[in-house]
């Protein structure tokens, strides 16, 4: 428990109850839980919001298996065991930057007023929606398995190298969008974010080996996408899902989220408490 | 004195001798850019009372409030909350007070029993008693019939007392109401009134803004006006109208009646210096006691001045702005405070 602070002009009130000087780490983890749990019924009630996570996917899994199978790998066969796991990195990417324009939005809501009065955790009007998001990221990748498959897609590590391929994903897109949260709360506006976020999100996804095999890249861009944490992140997933091989590609990628998330929550939670 | 909005509370802590007022605010002060938003005010509000801010839009209210509610930073000045200072200890007064602002601040896409039940479980309630707490405060605010609609549907006076319940959840010793009658038809606004009387009268201390000389004299136990970001007086409603008069008399004389003697008669018995209408034969004057609205019309009538009309006016907001400032409370001026 945290210390408490008592003050002896409100113990004796009606309405008394013990002050505390912080928040403890289980009534944040509970206020983190309900502001999820708002934001699961906000994205059930507006269903427009998974746009990006159903149609996105589908949409960039046949364009780019139809368009670049040819040219890149010969057939479309060979091609969609580099290209999928590519895409299932790229879509979360995409979905992770709404994280960051949805909360801009929703701090110029009436209800973020309220959310500041209130002695809840400053953690927790981010991490509430990052959790809930979890959800989306989850979708866009079984959506591109499920696009993939009905185009001849049949990754070689089975079940428990897709299954762990999913959740990989799911951890990329949540690191990734703490970046985008903390533009959410530096930027003026939501446009601005996206905007922002754009020029984030797309070297991020296309400086890597996403796409085509980074040996055909000329040298100074193999370095930059040796050093892009979604370079390892592909790699591993074509690790996990084409052979099911748990290698070195899968520690560098989760130590890449990992540092990304612990450089970035702390920025996002002490630029939202200053606006506060 | 102060202690007609005092409730009476058990106090079994009688070693201090000084009571720790509510609110205690010295030299508070807030400017957006070249504005000073809120110039130096000072203000003690004790436990229990019911305060009123009374000021024109754009006089400094809201920023004030949000100030004292630890939700703006404080430029100059300081604030304590039953002795938490908002600057270094804002947790600590935050879980000792409930703001409604003028704005709905409720979530448009839940319905009215989740908000209840989301703004419980961040203040530490267990889900069942989120959802009892909830259901008593929508029973109470007659909204029971409307828990399960989308809030997009409410009407205004739906959406400001679910407002209020949300900020009632974990009966907070002190709650800070901003405007909470602005926009409300008026059966609505008299339900608010009651409702903001019973929750004084159940302990609650309530520092309210508004712009409206009836509400603040209806509701609150004191007053402060404030003007442009600074205070200008403070005292009981009675205190108050006594600097103002309470009422004014106009009335239009008759076709070829004797205007001039009609003046002096009115000035003789009121002690006021009248104040001849412009459009027509007639003059206006302060009363300080309503009753000498009768005593100058009997003396007209003894004096065989015949009158056409009368009639007696409240003094608005802007006579009391002309009386203590000199100048009106514009309406015009843009509200720069509320954006923040």
């Amino acid at each position: 428990m945290a210390t408490t602070v008592t003050n002896s002009t409100t113990t004796d009130r009606p309405t008394a109850r013990t002050v505390q000087a912080s928040v403890p780490i289980r009534d944040a983890l509970t206020q983190i839980t309900s502001l999820a749990w708002r934001a699961l019924i906000k994205m059930r009630r507006n269903p427009e919001q998974l746009v990006d996570v159903t149609a996105m996917p589908v949409l960039f899994t046949v364009m780019f298996g139809f368009m670049f199978a040819g040219a890149i790998s010969g057939s479309q066969a060979s091609y969609l065991p580099i290209l999928i796991p590519g895409i299932m990195a790229m879509t979360t990417i995409t979905a992770s930057v709404a994280a960051g324009v949805q909360f801009r939005e929703d701090m110029d809501k009436g209800v973020f007023d309220r959310f500041r009065s209130l002695p809840i955790a400053r953690i927790a009007p981010l991490a509430g929606p990052m959790m809930a998001d979890l959800a989306r990221y989850a979708i866009a990748a079984g959506v591109t398995l499920i696009v993939s498959a009905l185009m001849g897609y049949r990754p070689g590590g089975g079940v428990p190298g897709v299954a762990a391929g999913v959740v990989l994903t799911v951890i990329t897109g949540w690191s990734l969008a703490w970046i985008f949260m903390w533009i959410g709360t530096i930027a003026r506006t939501a446009g601005a974010v996206q905007g922002m976020s754009m020029m984030i999100m797309f070297p991020l996804a296309f400086l890597s080996n996403a796409f085509v095999p980074a040996k055909t890249l000329p040298g100074w861009l193999q370095t930059v996408t040796a050093i892009n944490p979604v370079s390892h992140v592909v790699s591993a997933l074509r690790d996990l899902m084409n052979d099911g091989t748990f290698t070195a590609q899968v520690g560098w990628a989760l130590l890449g989220c990992a540092a990304i998330a612990a450089i970035f929550i702390p920025l996002a939670v002490r630029s939202y408490s200053k606006r506060v | 004195m102060t202690t007609e909005g005092l409730t009476q509370i058990g106090r079994s802590n009688t070693s201090a001798p000084s009571v720790t007022p509510a609110v205690e605010a010295r030299g508070l002060t807030k400017t957006f850019g070249t504005n000073r938003a809120v110039d130096d005010i000072d203000l003690t509000v004790m436990e229990g009372e019911i305060f009123g801010v009374l000021g024109p839009n754009g006089a400094g209210k809201t920023t004030m409030l949000n100030m004292l509610a630890s939700l703006l930073p404080l430029d100059s000045g300081e604030a304590r909350i039953f002795g938490y200072d908002v600057r270094s200890e804002a947790h600590a007064v935050r879980q000792l007070i409930g703001v409604t602002g003028q704005y709905a601040s409720v979530d448009e896409n839940l319905t009215a029993r989740e908000n209840l039940w989301l703004f419980g479980r961040l203040q530490g309630l267990s889900s069942k008693r989120a959802h009892s707490t909830g259901d008593d405060l929508l029973a109470k605010f007659d909204l029971t019939e409307a828990a399960y609609r989308p809030i997009s549907q409410f009407s205004g006076g739906m959406r400001r007392r679910l407002d209020l319940a949300a900020s009632l959840i974990t009966r907070p010793a002190l709650l800070f109401l901003d405007e909470p009658t602005t926009g409300l038809d008026p059966r609505t606004r008299g339900q608010m009134w009651d409702t903001i009387r019973d929750l004084a009268a159940e302990g609650s201390t309530i520092l309210l803004t508004t712009q409206y000389l009836d509400e603040a004299d209806a509701l609150a136990g004191r007053i402060t006006l404030i003007d442009r970001g600074r205070k200008v007086a403070e005292g009981t409603p009675a205190e108050l109208k006594a600097q103002i008069g309470t009422s004014s008399l106009h009335v239009q004389m008759a076709e070829g009646a004797d205007t001039a003697k009609a003046l002096a008669l009115a000035a003789e018995l009121t002690r006021d210096t009248p104040i001849v209408t412009p459009t027509g034969p007639g003059f206006s004057i302060k009363l300080s006691d309503a009753n000498q609205a009768a005593d100058v019309l009997i003396a007209l009538r003894n004096h065989r001045l015949d009158i056409t009309n009368a009639t007696i006016d409240q003094p608005s907001l802007d006579e009391v702005f002309m009386t203590l400032t000199g100048h009106t409370g514009d309406p015009r001026v843009p509200e720069t405070e509320s954006s923040e």
